[in-house]
Order: structure tokens, then C-alpha cells, then sequence
């Protein structure tokens, strides 16, 4: 799986380093380093919806706040369903 | 004319504003013979002899405007019409003259140029005089001024003489392009190769393709544009096509970061963010270019990172500096920066496209430090090593030599050539003030400092580590060119 997290400004200013330390530390503390690739760009172009990511070919809106519960519920709900 | 300090910096935006309206609009070619009209209409002369004088150096304007002779390796390039009215003063004997009886002045000249009139002043015969100087370094008086030309003032780095026909001469071996004598230039005899067309290009194929064009600014635009907010001009930018802002500042905290440990494992370093002192160091210091850091500039390194992050990127620098020109055509920034513009050009493509910023909402742009941000002006590249050092947590005392203007940066490389530099990291800044003081900046003005320090102020991040944190993500290999 690729997770890409917006850094433009909009998104940053809403919370993308918080964003990213949060899934790099799930990422780490369940071991799927080698299951699930994360990585960053510049806008998406949907700054209003920030901060946006992708994981695959889906959108998703995150938030600091939402982080957690979108880990479990795409990632690793997703992974255990394989 | 509320955005430029001079008639000079008017005269060249009132040129690449009709070049790019007619770029815009797709019919520069059959019209560019005329754009020298568009802006001198009437037969009334208002800056030389006569319309046809002022019309005909415009068209070499326009030459310029358009990317100039690719042939000449130079972005900068003396107008040789625009330039023969200069007066070449040189040395002059001025009124300190006492008419005393030694006549040093005349015993020391090779060219026998001076004579005495009847109260025993002395007088220098132009077409004698070779301009040597040694006159004026013997006069106890100090009775005779070297009345320089403005670029040659302005050139410190002495790239710039006098050609056979009088006009001005640049030594390419020598400039560094840091466009002090174009901005000094009383006569705008000196100009800066523009790629504004290039940009247009980009701005427009992307309209029509999924090509993403990304500007990365210069924090000194925080003390430009001061007739509107920040956040109108980015989302001016946004408007003439670009897909994003990004800050150049980020760059340069993954560079500050990047040189500290740099200089630590190499315990004396030269800043590598200038183009112009790099420039300076290779051609009159060779033996110090080793010590150049290895580091990427931070308007390369955030040009590398968006270009290795996102498909379909070319990205367009626009700052305040006609170096970084030059820097583009470096083959290892070649494949990262697609173009540089400067402030000056930005404000003649918003006008071009008839957008006026003053107008528009205000956008974000925010990816840096206040490290980061505070590189545009002298010493900030200092702090923000300081910073990183400590956020390195790395033992090392760092001991700057904070170098404001070429002439500072001569001075400290000199004593470094002969083991004697006053610290172990050199921060050469060729413009005096910094980036701010840039050649291509719309404004020059003392409050800018502490426009760039409030800029920094405003960043939502705070430290170094935090602003990079997020740039540390793994890259795909697909992506890495
Ligand atoms: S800045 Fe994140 S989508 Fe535009």
C-alpha cells in the first residue's frame, strides 16, 4: 500500500507533520514497514478538504485528530482482510 | 510609481510587460517590432537625443526581454547604444588642488598627462591619461578623485572596464552575474537576461496537458510587493497558472541542516547558497574551492524534493537574484530547475495578465522555519547553521564569519587562503544585506531586514528538525530520476 500525505502549505498549516509522525510511528509500532509505503507532496489541489492524502488511488481528508482511527480502519482493517 | 525604486527599473518592466502580454497572447512574433513604439508613442524625446535614439535601444530591451543571445554565455549583457552617453570621468583633479611646487603627480605618470596652468593647478590631459591611478595615490592633498562610473563602482569584484569605443566591458571569466551594476546603472545600460517566455511556455502547455508547474519564492519576498499582502501575491502567482507555492526557506532548512554536519565532519566550510560568492570563490580563490559545501543551494535541494515527489513537475524559482541564472545552467541543478525569474518580472507577468494582486484573497504559504526564512537576509544562514547544530545536538562550536557584501567576503577569503580565516564557517552573501539587497528585487529599502526577521517570526514551525520532519519520508524508486 502507498500512503501519500499532502505538505503543501494549506495542508501543513492543518496538520501534515503531525499527520505523518503519527502514521510513522503506527507504521513502526505494528511492524508493516515493508507492507505500507508512506511518502509526501505538494497540494493535491483539494487545500479546502486538507489535509489531504491518498492512500492508493483513494482520498481521504485527514486531521491530527482522524489519523488513528483512518490507520485501523484502511490500513490495518484492510491488510488483516488479505 | 509606487513599486520600483528607480525610472530605470520602470522603463525594463514597461518592456517585459509587453513582451509577455503579447507572449500571453500568443502573437509576440508579429509584434514585437512594435512594442518599442507602444511605449515611446510621439516624436517627443524624454530620456535621450531622440525618439528614434530611445526606440532603438528599446528594441535591444526587448531582445534581452525575450531570453537574448544564447550564444553569449552571460545572462548579463551591457546595451552598447544605451551606454555611450556615460560620461567617462576617471581621475580628475578637483578644487583641493593647492598648485603646490613638488609636482609629485606629474613625476609619477607614465604618459606625461599633467601639466600646470598658471596658478601651478595641475590638469589631466584625457587623451593622455591610461587612467592608472598613480597620481591620486601621491598627491598629499588627495587633490585628485577617481570619478568612476557608476557600474564600475558598483562591480567590486572589478569584472567591469572600459571597452576601446569607451562603452562599458564585462570580463565573463570574472562577473558572477550578481546584477549589481544593473541596478546601479544611471542609463539601464545594463541588463539581465529575462526567460519569462519560458515560464509563459510552461504556464501555458500546462493548461492543456497534466504538466504541474511549481514556483518556489525566495523569503526575501516578504519585503517585497509591500503594496499588498503576502497572501495575495501568492495567490496572484496561483493565477497565472502555477499548480503551487513553495518555499525556497525549506530548502534552505534542509541545507542548514545538511552544512552543519557538514562542518562539523570538515571543520571549515564556505556557504554554498549564493551563486555569486561560489562563483567568486572558484575564479579568484581556487585553492578554497574544496571547502565549498557540497550541499545543494536551497533553491535546488526544494526544486529536487518536489521533483522527486511528484510526477509531471517543472519547477520555476523566482527570487530576488539574477545569479541564480547562472545557477540553472549548472549541470547538477540543470535537472531540478526549470527556470528562475526575478520579483522585478513576477510584477511585470501579474501586470501582463492583468492581475492585480491588491485584488485577490489572500493564500497560504507556510513550509519553513523561521530558520529557514531568515536566510534572505545577512546572517540568517549563520543562525540557522547555529540552530541546526544544536538541534543536531552535535559538539562543535561553530565560530561564523558573517561575510554582508563581496567586499566582505574578499576580505575573509583572503585571510582563509593563507590559513588565517577568522572562524570555520564563511557565510559569503555578495549583495550587501543579502538576498534583499538582490539585484532583481522590485524595492531596496532599509525596513526589509526587519521584514524578513517578522516573516520568520510567523512560521508555524519553529525548529529546523520540525520543518524537515516531513521531508524524511521514504522515496519510491520509480520516482527518483
Ligand atoms: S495544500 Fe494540500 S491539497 Fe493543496
Amino acid at each position: 500500500m502507498k500512503i501519500t500525505v499532502c505538505i503543501g502549505s494549506s495542508c501543513h498549516l492543518k496538520g501534515s507533520r503531525q499527520v505523518v509522525e503519527q502514521l510513522k510511528e503506527l507504521i513502526t509500532a505494528h511492524g508493516l514497514e515493508e507492507d505500507v509505503e508512506l511518502s509526501g507532496t505538494f497540494c493535491m489541489g483539494k487545500c479546502e478538504q486538507g489535509v489531504s492524502a491518498t492512500l492508493d488511488d483513494q482520498q481521504f481528508s485527514l486531521s491530527p485528530e482522524n489519523t488513528k482511527e483512518f490507520f485501523e480502519k484502511n490500513i490495518r482493517g484492510v491488510l488483516a482482510a488479505k | 510609481m509606487r513599486k520600483f525604486d528607480t525610472q530605470v527599473q520602470h522603463l525594463k518592466y514597461k518592456v517585459l510587460r509587453e513582451v509577455a502580454r503579447h507572449a500571453w497572447a500568443g502573437d509576440l512574433l508579429t509584434n514585437v517590432g512594435d512594442i518599442p513604439k507602444t511605449i515611446i508613442p510621439g516624436q517627443e524625446p524624454s530620456m535621450r537625443c531622440c525618439v528614434y535614439k530611445e526606440r532603438a535601444i528599446l528594441g535591444e530591451r526587448v531582445k534581452l526581454a525575450m531570453g537574448g543571445d544564447a550564444k553569449k554565455p552571460n545572462v548579463i549583457e551591457v546595451i552598447d547604444i544605451a551606454c555611450d552617453e556615460c560620461p567617462v570621468g576617471g581621475y580628475e583633479v578637483t578644487e583641493a588642488c593647492r598648485g603646490c611646487i613638488a609636482h609629485r603627480c606629474q613625476d609619477v605618470c607614465p604618459r606625461d598627462a599633467i601639466s600646470f596652468d598658471h596658478n601651478q593647478k595641475a590638469w589631466i590631459d584625457k587623451t593622455k591619461c591610461i587612467e592608472c591611478g598613480k597620481c591620486a595615490q601621491v598627491c598629499p592633498f588627495s587633490a585628485i578623485a577617481n570619478n568612476k562610473r557608476p557600474c564600475e563602482k558598483a562591480c567590486q569584484i572589478k569584472a567591469i572596464s572600459m571597452s576601446e569605443n569607451k562603452t562599458a566591458s564585462i570580463d565573463n571569466n570574472k562577473c558572477t552575474a550578481c546584477g549589481a551594476c544593473v541596478y546601479q546603472c544611471p542609463f539601464g545600460a545594463i541588463m539581465d537576461k529575462s526567460y519569462i517566455l519560458d515560464v509563459i511556455n510552461m504556464l501555458k502547455n500546462a493548461q492543456e496537458s497534466d504538466q504541474r508547474v511549481y514556483a518556489v519564492v525566495a523569503p526575501s519576498i516578504s519585503s517585497q510587493f509591500t503594496y499588498a499582502r503576502l497572501g495575495q501575491v501568492i495567490s496572484g502567482i496561483k493565477k497565472l497558472g502555477f499548480f503551487h507555492v513553495v518555499e525556497a526557506a525549506l530548502g534552505a532548512d534542509m541545507t542548514a541542516w545538511e552544512e552543519s554536519s557538514e562542518l562539523a565532519e570538515k571543520g571549515f566550510l564556505l556557504s554554498s547558497c549564493c551563486p555569486s560568492f561560489v562563483s567568486y570563490v572558484k575564479t579568484e580563490f581556487p585553492q578554497l574551492a574544496d571547502s565549498i559545501s557540497h550541499n545543494l543551494s536551497p533553491m535546488a535541494e526544494i526544486a529536487r524534493y518536489i521533483k522527486k515527489t511528484s510526477e509531471q513537475a517543472q519547477v520555476v524559482f523566482i527570487g530576488p537574484c539574477t545569479a541564480k541564472k547562472m545557477e540553472l545552467q549548472q549541470p547538477q541543478v540543470r535537472p531540478w530547475v526549470d527556470s528562475v525569474i526575478t520579483f522585478e518580472e513576477l510584477q511585470a507577468l501579474f501586470d501582463s495578465a492583468d492581475i492585480n494582486i491588491c485584488d485577490l484573497k489572500d493564500d497560504v504559504l507556510d513550509n519553513a522555519s523561521f530558520y529557514g526564512r531568515i536566510f534572505a537576509r545577512s546572517g540568517g544562514l549563520s543562525d540557522a547553521v547555529a540552530q541546526a547544530v544544536k538541534e543536531h545536538n552535535i559538539d562543535f562550536e561553530l565560530k561564523p564569519v558573517v561575510c554582508d557584501g563581496i567586499e566582505a567576503c574578499r576580505i575573509a577569503l583572503l585571510k582563509a587562503s593563507k590559513g588565517r580565516a577568522d572562524g570555520n564557517f564563511i557565510e559569503g552573501m555578495a549583495c550587501t544585506g543579502g538576498c534583499i539587497g538582490g539585484a532583481g528585487c522590485l524595492t531596496h529599502g532599509p525596513k526589509d531586514k526587519s521584514q524578513v526577521d517578522k516573516y520568520g517570526q510567523e512560521a508555524y514551525e519553529k525548529t529546523i528538525s520540525d520543518a524537515i520532519s516531513v521531508l524524511e519520508l521514504p522515496q519510491t524508486d520509480t520516482l527518483t530520476r
